[in-house]
């Protein structure tokens, strides 16, 4: 068989089944090898970062490794936004992408981009296959390096030749790579100092992040909690590793954190990261952060221990194995006057949806939807003030149910992988929201959506703003609101209609829960319910950029009106 | 301890294209200073030896242990901070020497133990060997004659003793 039947048929022999991508001159050999194919789809997304964030949600939705396809040149750096996305937040993701072919490499020739170059800083690794031969082993180093250790994405780049040429097909059984091994070996002696040090602290807090989700540590961080009654506070992507409706959740801490999450964190004595990587936007000020406590640092990735904040106790591992660990070793505690102390601030600072009349309201929007599945959905979230009132108001119960782009805060991402998703979860109801601004960077995903009758329901938040651009501007630069107004618009229902998707729209808030209802009875093709948002509702609590809690801003501002 | 020094670094990488740019890329962008870079063949084909000159404090070393150690075609990482190594550089000076500075200029050759290996009518090319600080010496020395040209290899080192940097 030819390099790009080899490429095909190591893929299916490696358990991928679909791809995300868009062909082009060069992938031509590519996509003839999966003409006809029964056994790997492929999904023809309409713009390659649309392909790059597909292939993100249905890894983050499936835990399975997400695959996208792109030509060379312009197809292959439309993909770079999506791999950074993915490297950000370790998402594992292959992504393959076809190359001019080896004799025109180096020549500036018709289209082609130096992928392998490009990607280098946002890939985990990546691969320029010169030899047919290597391609068997190189698709299975790339998926093994893509799913294990800290995940995150991987690019092989494949000149038209190689695709041609001929090879001796044998599927590839092993991987082993000199420089790899992402096996670690808990060291148990961490594990009784852990223990300890957790048995002799009074105000421990958790604090968790996307590395539980990843590593399925739901249970043990779960079991954890209950038996200390150690209080749990989550990152953005750490939403769903424990239940958020637990009495132990206090949510999300960090810039738009809940107040008592973050008051929790600032007075702890104590704080036990697990799978998280104390990121600029959970921290704030670094020397103000967590200033009275010893800090405990359960992580895959040993790189990250002492990045920025430095630890006590480091235990390198595996979050889900660590945690089955320590959970015998820990002594059972009860109640103490500490996590009376919390609850009060739970209460005195509890999240409070606003009412204003019949004007719908985002957080309400939100609310109600979180009321209406119970958590049984797969939620995914743009980025912006949509992404934040929804980690504050959505109440994620599993993970797995909640994607949203964490690092590098990618505007774009959410409708593309709402889309992977429901691929990858076809019973599952899927939920993607998004603000006007956004939806519009990624909307042409709304034909293959259609095309492969995916029920996604799209909640779009229109506020006819770039919201937290205007939040910033009106709370820190005097209401000079330069390049944020988007009020010229298309009329999103009527659009949602002429892809031959259902468009609602919902003006009052009291329609809000029977537009869900209808939105649920659509079940074969996407559903988009405008929501006409009040235009300058902002996100509290908030804390700004590099500062600490003392600068927490729970509600609006009195001075702001 | 928060105060910027060198530290000498041995990475064993893949012999393979691109593995160069790996690693100077991934010290670029996390801003790590590179003060020299020295790479070439082991006498493994398969592999390749780099040893890099950082300065940055403590914290600063570590993260570029641990980022360096992340990259997959990179088979080791060892850190020369606290091992006893021999280290050595080589730096060809094309110094001007006319014949009223040749004779002083032989002597200070001599004395660091340097050789001429090209000699013009007007100028003397020399080779010397020796830690960063003897090639440092030379070339402050040499400088009132007028050095033309320098080129310096970067540093080279290994632990002392039996101990290899192959893990």
């Amino acid at each position: 068989m030819n390099g790009a039947n080899a490429l095909i048929q190591s893929l299916v022999d490696q358990g991928v089944n679909m791809v995300f991508g868009i062909p082009g001159g060069v992938m031509i050999p590519i996509y003839d090898a999966m003409y006809g194919r029964k056994d790997l789809k492929n999904m023809l997304m309409r713009h390659e970062q649309g392909a790059a964030h597909a292939a993100e949600g249905y890894s983050r939705a499936t835990g399975k490794v997400g695959v996208c396809f792109a030509t060379s040149g312009p197809g292959a750096t439309n993909l770079v936004t999506g791999l950074a996305n993915a490297h950000m937040d370790s998402i594992p993701m292959l992504a393959v992408t076809a190359q001019v072919r080896t004799t025109a490499l180096g020549k500036d020739s018709f289209q082609e981009a130096d992928i392998t170059g490009i990607t280098m800083p946002v890939t985990k690794h990546n691969y320029l296959v010169k030899d047919v031969n290597d391609l068997p082993r190189v698709v299975a180093e790339a998926l093994y390096i893509a799913r294990t250790g800290r995940p995150g994405p991987v690019l092989i780049d494949i000149p038209m030749d190689v695709s041609l040429a001929e090879i001796d097909y044998q599927p590839i059984k092993d991987v082993n790579i000199r420089g790899y091994s992402p096996r670690v070996d808990i060291d148990e002696s961490k594990i009784d100092e852990a223990a300890r040090v957790i048995d002799e602290s009074e105000r421990p807090v958790i604090y968790v992040g996307g590395g539980v989700v990843t590593s399925g540590a739901s249970e043990e961080l779960t079991r954890l909690s209950e038996k200390t009654h150690i209080l749990v506070a989550n990152t953005l992507l750490g939403k769903g590793a424990i239940d958020e409706n637990h009495p132990h959740s206090l949510g999300m801490l960090g810039m738009h954190g809940t107040a008592y999450a973050n008051h929790a964190v600032h007075e702890c004595d104590l704080l036990i990261a697990i799978g998280a990587r104390f990121d600029d936007r959970v921290t704030g000020k670094l020397a103000a952060f967590a200033r009275k406590a010893k800090v405990i640092h359960i992580d895959i990735d040993p790189a990250e221990i002492d990045k920025t904040v430095s630890v006590d106790v480091a235990v390198m591992g595996d979050c889900r194995e660590v945690l089955a660990k320590l959970v015998d070793k820990v002594k059972a505690r009860k109640e103490t006057d500490w996590n009376k102390q919390i609850m009060q601030w739970k209460s005195e600072y509890a999240l409070q949806c606003p009412a204003d009349g019949d004007v719908v309201l985002p957080q309400c929007v939100i609310a109600k939807l979180s009321e209406f599945t119970k958590g049984e959905a797969i939620v995914v979230t743009d980025v912006g003030q949509n992404q934040m009132f929804s980690a504050l108001f959505y109440k994620a119960v599993k993970p797995r149910r909640w994607l949203s782009s964490g690092g590098l805060g990618t505007m774009g991402y959410g409708f593309p992988a709402s889309i992977g998703a429901q691929v990858g979860c076809p019973d599952m109801p899927v939920f993607v929201i998004c603000g006007d601004g956004g939806f519009q960077m990624t909307l042409q995903e709304l034909a293959p959506a259609v095309e492969h009758k995916l029920p996604i329901k799209i909640v779009l938040l229109n506020n006819g703003y770039l919201g937290m651009v205007r939040q910033w501007q009106e709370l820190f630069w005097n209401k000079r609101y330069s390049g944020v107004d988007i009020s010229v618009q298309p009329d999103f229902k009527m659009l949602a209609e002429a892809y031959g998707a259902v468009g609602l729209r919902v003006t009052k808030a009291s329609e809000i829960g029977a537009a869900f209802e209808k939105a649920m009875e659509v079940n074969d093709r996407p559903t988009l319910i405008e929501f006409r948002t009040s235009p300058e509702e902002n996100v509290f609590p908030m804390i700004p950029a590099g500062q600490s809690i003392e600068e927490m801003m729970v509600n609006r501002p009195r001075s702001e009106g | 301890m928060r105060r910027p020094m060198q530290h000498t670094i041995t990475v064993l990488v893949e012999n393979k294209p691109g593995v160069l740019a790996r690693v100077s890329g991934l010290f670029a962008r996390r801003g790590f200073n590179i003060e020299s870079l020295a790479v070439s063949i082991t006498d493994d084909p398969t592999v390749s030896r780099m040893t890099i000159v950082v300065t940055g404090d403590d914290s600063t070393l570590d993260q570029i242990n641990k980022q360096t150690w992340k990259l997959i075609d990179v088979i080791n990482v060892v850190d020369y901070s606290e091992i006893p190594i021999v280290e050595r550089e080589l730096a060809l000076i094309k110094v001007s020497a006319n014949t009223d500075d040749r004779a002083a200029i032989m002597q200070i050759v001599d004395i660091f133990r340097a050789k001429i290996i090209d000699i013009s009518e007007s100028s003397f090319t020399i080779e010397v060997t020796g830690g960063i600080d003897k090639v440092d010496a030379i070339e402050e020395l040499l400088r009132p004659y007028g050095i033309m040209e320098v080129v310096r290899t970067g540093k080279i080192a290994m632990a002392r003793g039996s101990h290899t940097a192959m893990a």
